[in-house]
Formats: C-alpha cells, structure tokens, sequence
C-alpha cells in the first residue's frame, strides 16, 4: 500500500525538520514584579535545542533578570514575584514537587564577574562532581582535566592545581568557572555578559568555546554588545523594557528587523 | 573664608586635639601603673608556680593557678561559643536572608546582649548554678563566659558573612547545592579568614572580664584538674589579691595586671592584623 509508505515518509520529514529546532524550554506568560515595578512583562517564547540564542537589549531591560527564571534563583531575591510557567525538556520547574538542586544542574551559569568557589582550581570542578554523587577519585580526576582542556586552561595551571582559585587572573577564573560550569554536564548554559570583565583575549576563548559547544550544549547568551551576538547568534531575541520586542533567526533580526526600536538599536549600536 | 569661619575651625580642630591628648594620656598612666607596679615582680617563678600558703597570705609562689585557669576557661568557652555561633551566623544569612525584618530585629537583640553588662550574666550563671545544685567551678564559668561572648562571636561572623557577594551564593546555589552545602561548604570557607578576627576578639573578652566568673568559677591555690572543680582566673586573681595589706601579695596582683593586659593586647593586634585586605 503505498499511501502509508508516503504518509510514514511524510512523518519521517516532519519528525526530522522538528527535531533540528526542538524546543528545549518553554517559557510562558511569564511575569516577574518587584515592589512597584513589572520587569518582565508577558513573556512567552521558546528556546531551540543546541543553539546559540541571544537575549539582546540594552542595560536594564530584564535580560538578567530573564535568566535568572531559567534556573530560579530569582528565590534568592525575596522582594522577586515571579508568574507564569517555564518548561524545561517539558517540566515544570515551578512545580513545588520537583528537586529545584536537580533542575538547577541541567544548566552552567556564567555572570558577569567570575566568583571562583574558595578552594582550590582542582576542587573548584570537582565540588559539583561531588554533589552529584561522584566519588571515585579517578573519575574525578579525569573530568578535571577533560574540562579545563575544554576551556583551554589546562596548560596554564596544570602544575597549580591545588592552589587557590581566587588567585587566578580574572580572565582564567572565568573560563574556571565554565568549567566548573560544565562539569555537572548540563544540557543548557546560561552566560550573563560572561566577557564584561575579560580582557579582549580571554572574551576571545570564551566565544570560541561558545561555538565549540554549540553541537553539545544549548546556549543561552545575555550580551548587550551587539558585534558579540552577531557573530555567535543563531536566534535572538530583543527585549526592551521587559517585553520581547522581537525575536526570530539572527540573520531575520539583523537583516530585516521589523520594529522601530530594534532598527534605531541596531543603527546606535556597534 | 570668613573670619568667623577660620575661628570655628580652629576651636573645633584645638578641642579635637585636647580631647585626644587626654585619653592618650589616661591610657599611658594607666599602662604606665601597671608596668611600674607589675614589671619588677614578673619572674619566673610568679608565671610558673601556684601560690604558697593561700593566695591571700602566703609570701611565696606565683599566678600559674590563675594563668592556667584563665587560659583553660577561655579557650573552653570561645570552642563552645564557636560551636553555637557558627551555625546560628550561618542560618541568619542563609535561611533567613528573605526575611529582612527579622534579621534587622535579631541583631538588634544580638547587638543589645552585647551591651548587658557582664555581672549580669555573672548572676545568671550564679541562678543556674544554684537551680541545678552545683557548685562553683571551671565549668559553670565556661558556660557563664560562653553564654557572654557568644552574642558577640555570632554578630562578629555575621558582619563577615554579610560582606560575602551574592554571585558566589548563585554561583554555589547554580551548580546544585543546597542550602546546607552553600552554608557550610562554600560560606564558611570564605568567611574562614574573618571568622579568625570574631574569635579573637571573643577570647579577649572572655579571658579578661572579671565579673562573669566572680560567682560562678570560684577562686583556688591549684590549677584545675577537671571541669567540676573551681577555678581562679586573671580577673580575680587581681581583684582578690590587690586587696591583702601584704605588699608581695599585691605586687602578684600587678604582675597578674601586666599579664591580663599583655594578653589583651596581643589579642586585639592580631585581630586587626587579621582583618581581610579588601
Ligand atoms: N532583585 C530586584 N529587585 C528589584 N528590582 C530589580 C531586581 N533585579 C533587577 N531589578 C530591576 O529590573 C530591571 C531589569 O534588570 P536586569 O534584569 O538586571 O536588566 P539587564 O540585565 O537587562 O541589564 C532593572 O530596572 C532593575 O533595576
Ligand atoms: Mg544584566
């Protein structure tokens, strides 16, 4: 019978063109306030599987306080009320029945200063290893040295392992704390204008790492340089004042932006 | 500048200057007293041996009952004060770090206990210690003296743990820990340099304070031997032989003075000294 033959082919096409852009987390009708202010307003957006995507905006706009959603630690912040939904590989990380310590290891965090943990470089990746349950100390060992080679610090302080992190230059704390980040192995990273503090080399590495993870990682990037998100965006999005402006593919946004607020940022901005 | 304004200027910074002269200058008297007094009677024989024939009459001996006794109340008091403070600073800016009020209200309380004058936990010590049908000992006082320094350990470890960044706490919190484990795994090792400068401080208020143990330590010739027996200590190891009409007896209360103050002193340097360089 052919009919089902086509309709089996025509099944496989759709399952393959949905995968390459799946959603990995949901974001619905989200909404955050704070005393008397509304800084996220009706956000409702998806964020594709193993892509970079860009929250781009000015200072300000909630791109920060988006991302501090994603893994809740907009729980540290009291005077934070946070509304709506966000689905993370379909669940809820809102729901009060779910391990928030769990939800928060599927993503590595980078700020915008690196804050090394108070120990050694070495305890640094291996302190989320530890959390997870990991106690062989060969195990550990080798993820050590795997993820500083991943973020092209391993030559640089192979033979220091056992010193402070807190004195390392800023730039190597950082890519320590992607790392370290990178470790728990997460499905997602979420990076707050990680190259702010850097020095141009080291912002250099991170977005070379950022491109080198892609294939493995999501990537969830907060920058307000617009150079850095055209050259690592796949897809953006444009917030301003606590919407979502505009968002879609980079090259749609770059090349054909609708709204009269993201073509006066885009002319301004460099 | 008008006139006037010259005038103010000088007439403030001359009554700053005279106010200043002075405390400098009580404080070398004071010092300048002790030393006068203390130093000719410091020997080896004062730090090394128990006084002989009571501390009250006897001619002969030393402090060692009072040098070790102090040491062992205050060490034993700052450990278990540590023991308290340590997981109470910790849950204040962990667990109730949402609740700003309460905070503000718990250092208020912390910071008023401070302020309570030390024969008042002297006499509370004394109330529990007749409640409970003990006697006067080295442990009733490390309990009394615990019970004084600890407000002050657990406002000292706060003031440390405030100043840690709220990145770190999201870097800890980001990478799966719990509360606990942010607490203990990551605070408390950040904080470890300044813990070391709320310790001190605690010591030296432990170790010199006279009236806490006044009731509750008791005063004895030996050095003690276990928590139930009584104990004396520097404080009043001055106070109660300062007061004999025999002169060797006295000069053993002022090279008590000379110690208690060489004691505190290297205390309180070292804490500052210890300060985090920010
Ligand atoms: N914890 C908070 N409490 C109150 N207001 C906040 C808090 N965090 C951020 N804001 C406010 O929310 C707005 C967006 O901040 P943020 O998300 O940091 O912007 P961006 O990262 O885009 O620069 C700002 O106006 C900021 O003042
Ligand atoms: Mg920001």
């Amino acid at each position: 019978m052919p009919s089902t033959i086509e309709t089996m082919q025509e099944s496989n096409i759709k399952v393959e063109s949905i995968s390459a852009n799946v959603p990995i987390i949901e974001i619905d009708k989200l909404n955050v306030y704070s005393k008397g202010s509304h800084l996220l307003k009706n956000i409702s957006t998806v964020i594709p599987k193993n892509k970079i995507t860009v929250l781009l905006g000015p200072s300000g706009c909630g791109k920060t306080t988006l991302l501090k959603c994603l893994n809740r630690l907009t729980d540290l912040y009291p005077e934070l009320k946070v509304k709506g939904s966000i689905r993370i590989d379909g669940e809820d990380i809102f729901d009060s029945g779910k391990d928030i310590t769990t939800i928060r290891q599927k993503m590595g965090l980078l700020l915008q200063r690196p804050y090394p943990l108070p120990m050694s470089i070495y305890e640094n990746i291996a302190y989320g290893l530890k959390l997870k349950g990991v106690r062989n100390k060969k195990i550990i060992s080798e993820k050590v040295e795997k993820h500083l080679r991943e973020v092209a610090l391993w030559d640089e302080v192979k033979d220091r392992l056992k010193t402070s992190a807190q004195r390392l230059s800023i730039g190597q704390q950082q890519r320590l704390c992607l790392a370290r980040g990178l470790a728990v192995e997460p499905e997602i990273i979420l990076a707050d204008e990680p190259s702010s503090a850097l020095d141009p080399i080291s912002s250099r590495v991170i977005e070379e790492e950022f491109i080198k993870l892609k294939s493995d990682y999501t990537i969830i990037l907060v920058t307000h340089i617009l150079r850095q998100a055209k050259r690592l965006a796949d897809n953006v999005i444009f917030m301003y004042y606590g919407e979502i402006v505009e968002s879609g593919p980079a090259e749609q946004i770059f090349e054909n932006p609708q709204s009269e607020i993201l073509k006066e940022y885009l002319k301004v901005g460099h | 500048m008008t006139f006037r304004r010259k005038y103010e200027e000088k007439f403030f910074r001359g009554l700053s200057f005279l106010f200043t002269a002075i405390i400098v200058f009580v404080l070398v008297q004071i010092i300048w007293t002790i030393a006068k007094k203390g130093v000719p009677s410091l020997s080896w024989q004062i730090v090394s041996q128990e006084p002989k024939g009571g501390y009250y009459f006897g001619k002969e001996g030393g402090i060692l009952n009072a040098i070790a006794g102090s040491f062992y109340l205050a060490v034993s008091a700052t450990v278990l004060a540590f023991v308290i403070s340590l997981p109470v600073a910790l849950f204040m800016n962990i667990y109730l770090i949402k609740y700003q009020r309460l905070l503000i209200g718990i250092r208020f309380f912390l910071d008023v206990l401070w302020g309570v004058p030390s024969i008042v936990y002297g006499a509370f010590g004394f109330t529990l210690l007749m409640y409970l049908g003990y006697r006067n000992s080295l442990g009733a006082g490390v309990v009394t003296v615990a019970a004084m320094i600890t407000p002050i350990m657990i406002r000292a470890m706060d003031e440390v743990l405030k100043t840690i960044p709220i990145g770190l706490q999201e870097a800890s919190y980001a990478l799966g820990s719990t509360k606990t484990e942010t607490a203990y795994k990551i605070f408390f090792r950040e904080a470890l340099p300044g813990f070391a400068t709320a310790i001190l401080l605690a010591f030296g208020r432990g170790i010199g304070d006279a009236a806490s143990v006044l009731f509750t330590a008791g005063y004895t010739d030996y050095v003690p031997r276990s928590f139930s027996e009584p104990t004396a200590t520097l404080p009043l190891a001055i106070f109660f032989q300062l007061s004999s009409p025999i002169e060797e007896v006295q000069n053993r209360a002022y090279a008590a003075a000379v110690i208690l103050t060489l004691i505190v002193l290297v205390l309180s340097i070292s804490a500052r000294m210890l300060k985090p360089k920010k």
